[in-house]
């Protein structure tokens, strides 16, 4: 048997064992042929698909493991805890089940995701005291040495991570040291990111390592143009750029640049990438470098404009890409209508470049200036059922109301949510003696109960 | 004597507007479209290619909803997309079209930081294809802002600075002397009566409180229409009070 479920392993079956002797414990067991050449194929599609939806720098980690490099990537899904629950959600999805760390070292990562079920985040500070409780197998040692330093009294990591080496070396061999090491990032571990065969991609290896910004510059419009090139004869336009940098100590510096139509201009990709320079560090030095377009669409040339003398439109794809880049594609959008009349709900965000609908709001009703996140509860005089308030304490400051005009009234989407069955908000806008206009409302509509509180809310500020 | 003398200043008004205009290019002004605004203004408007700050004034500068819109109406007013940067994401993009500037047109940034949003800030006033850039900031220091008027000024690009603060005491940051070619205030004003119950247009005290080649001066008006214009009020106007025009609104 190499592997079964959590139902099977807590009948009592257990990886090693014989499958006639889990068929004969466990009665009516699901046996399936081991195919391990596919669960490898599986696992590198796997790392593929992580590839292009967190990092560039993404390795299949056999028999059952992930290793994404998120050095530099984790901003953009919101951080490092936000990435693990979307990749756990995702896989969630798709039935895998799963357990995500991340860590300062691979090796770490790795003892931790599988022998520690509580910790899913380890401090720079922290790689010790989340290593020295784990067994040894937790090392990645072939599967005779744990066995060996048992027998010698060695029962966790902690026990054999502060000894003196050379005595260990000598009994153990070099390999206990190096899984140390890598555990403990005293030494580096290399990704072999996983790449697509069909991608387009460039590469560059130099004789004498580089690493002055101005020479990665250089290289990188190089590496541009050669892409561009065979961009050119596929007649694709790319949406992604990897642009990894090989350090020679083994280590890889990635850069990711997103673009939002498919571009293969060289002037642009290599404004794009230089942008991202200040990130590269290039250590000791950079002697090979690849440009990778990982996600590259159609692209054909068209007229700019249809007639001569038309007014040609402003392009901003460049400077939605180059801000892009610089703060998160999910920070840049335009706000496009929906149709609902609760105010909340009547934006939604869509893509800057998306095309134009031509819809808008309608202008019969009033809507402030600046909406409130959430409603902020007031305190009000005022006749039910439908008169607007004569006063209101907002803040602590009161503010008499000159002019009002309303109600305004909003039924709940019952089709939504059912809370919202009988909802009601009844919206007024008032002016104070100032001339400071608010827009004010009363959630429900002053009779009936099942409406709503009765409570008055403010919801935004006029201009 | 004084006719020659005055002569003689506007030959030397000139040569210095050559000399500042040097390498900037000629892009003209938005007029507002009410002879007293305009008049107090050089050329006529609201320089293009420029950076012009905005700041509510009383409640307003914490709220940030008029000074906002007055922004949304300048641009408005102009063809073309519109980048508006923003740390907080509390804009109401109805109010927006309402004055003008339709959902198609605006392309929201929501930059993290101050550093973020100046990058961003300059990044599209360098660009030189948009209708304007606005900036919703509650710092901006002469380095910045004189960087922001360097890449205005080359491009041809206006930029509107909406300076917006967390607590009403941070306001006095205001009063810093900036780059910015015009430094303006919109608090609201009581509005008109109207013969019905309900709200007729809001009208704002808009004080121009700073102008490189003009006074000080101020207005009270009736705020942004449907499209982005002010417009003198009635009453002020001399002219009898006008039907009332616009949109349909609730009845009380």
């Amino acid at each position: 048997m190499t592997a079964c479920n959590a139902a099977a392993a807590g009948s009592g079956a257990r990886v090693g064992m014989a499958a006639t002797q889990a068929q004969a414990l466990i009665p009516g067991l699901d046996v399936r042929d081991a195919d391990p050449h596919g669960d490898a194929e599986a696992l590198d599609r796997l790392a593929l698909w992580a590839m292009h939806r967190y990092a560039p720098v993404c390795q299949a980690d056999p028999p059952d493991g992930l290793a994404i490099d998120v050095t530099g990537a984790a901003h953009l899904q919101g951080g490092e805890p936000a990435l693990l629950r979307d990749l756990a959600a995702r896989l969630q999805g798709v039935g895998v089940t799963s357990r995500g760390v991340v860590g300062p070292t691979l090796g770490a990562a790795h003892a931790v995701a599988r022998f520690r079920a509580d910790q899913s985040l380890i401090a720079d500070d922290g790689v010790d005291a989340a290593l020295s409780p784990l067994p040894l197998e937790a090392l990645r040692l072939p599967a005779d040495l744990p066995v060996g330093l048992r027998r010698m009294g060695f029962e966790r990591i902690g026990d054999v991570a502060h000894r003196p080496r050379a005595p260990l070396q000598l009994r153990f061999g070099a390999e206990l040291g190096r899984r140390l090491d890598q555990a403990y990032g005293r030494s580096g571990e290399p990704l072999i990111p996983v790449e697509a065969p069909e991608t387009p991609r460039v590469e560059r290896v130099f004789a004498e390592p580089i690493g002055a910004p101005e020479t990665l510059a250089r290289y990188a419009g190089a590496l541009a143009e050669a892409l561009c090139g065979q961009l050119e004869t596929r007649g694709l336009g790319a949406r992604r750029l990897d642009w990894l940098c090989y350090r020679v100590d083994n280590r890889i510096e990635a850069v990711r640049v997103g673009l939002a139509q498919p571009v293969r201009d060289v002037r642009r990709l290599t404004r794009l990438l230089t942008d991202k320079i200040e990130t590269i560090a290039p250590g000791f030095g950079i002697d090979r470098m690849t440009l990778a377009a990982s996600a590259a669409e159609p692209l054909n040339w068209r007229p700019a404009a249809a007639r001569l003398g038309a007014e040609v439109a402003p392009d901003v794809s460049m400077l939605v890409d180059t801000l892009a880049n610089r703060i998160g594609a999910d920070r840049l959008y335009r706000l496009s209508p929906v149709e609902s009349d609760v105010p909340e709900r009547s934006t939604r965000k869509v893509a800057p470049l998306s095309a134009p609908t031509g819809v808008s709001w309608t202008p019969d009703w009033p809507r402030p200036t600046r909406l409130f996140r959430k409603p902020e509860p007031i305190e009000t005089i005022a006749l039910l059922p439908d008169n607007p308030p004569t006063h209101f304490t907002w803040r602590g400051v009161r503010r008499r109301i000159r002019r009002a005009d309303g109600p305004e009234r909003i039924f709940g989407e019952w089709g939504r949510r059912d809370a919202e069955m009988r909802a009601v908000r009844d919206y007024f806008q008032v002016e104070d003696d100032a001339g400071e206009r608010f827009w004010l409302f009363r959630a429900g509509d002053g009779e009936d109960a099942t409406t709503g509180s009765q409570a008055w809310f403010i919801h935004g500020r006029f201009g | 004597m004084p006719a020659a003398r005055s002569a003689h200043f506007e030959d030397l008004r000139a040569k210095v507007r050559a000399l500042e205009q040097a390498d900037r290019r000629a892009v003209g002004v938005l007029p507002f479209e009410v002879a007293r605004l305009d008049a107090a203004l050089p050329g006529g408007g609201l320089a293009l290619g420029a950076l012009h700050e905005v700041a509510g004034g009383g409640d307003d500068a914490v709220g940030g909803a008029a000074a906002a819109l007055f922004a949304a109406g300048i641009v408005a007013r102009l063809p073309g997309p519109v980048l508006w940067c923003i740390t907080r994401p509390d804009l109401f993009a109805p109010a927006l079209s309402h004055a003008g500037l339709g959902p198609d047109r605006v392309i929201y940034v929501e930059a993290g930081d101050e550093k973020a949003l100046m990058a961003c800030f300059e990044e599209g006033l360098r660009h030189g294809g948009l209708a304007g850039v606005v900036c919703e900031t509650s710092r901006l220091t002469m380095t910045a802002s004189r960087r922001l008027q360097l890449a205005a000024e080359a491009s041809g690009v206006i930029g509107l600075a909406v300076r917006r603060w967390r607590r009403a005491a941070e306001a006095a940051d205001f009063g810093q002397p900036t780059a910015a070619a015009t430094r303006w205030r919109v608090s609201a004003e009581p509005s008109a009566p109207l013969p019905v119950p309900g709200i007729g247009r809001a009208r704002w005290r808009i004080e121009l409180m700073r102008c490189r080649g003009a006074d000080a001066a101020d207005f009270i008006l009736d705020a942004c229409d449907e499209t982005g214009r002010l417009a003198l009020p009635a009453e002020l106007a001399r002219r009898s009070v006008a039907p009332p025009v616009g949109r349909r609104r609730a009845a009380a």
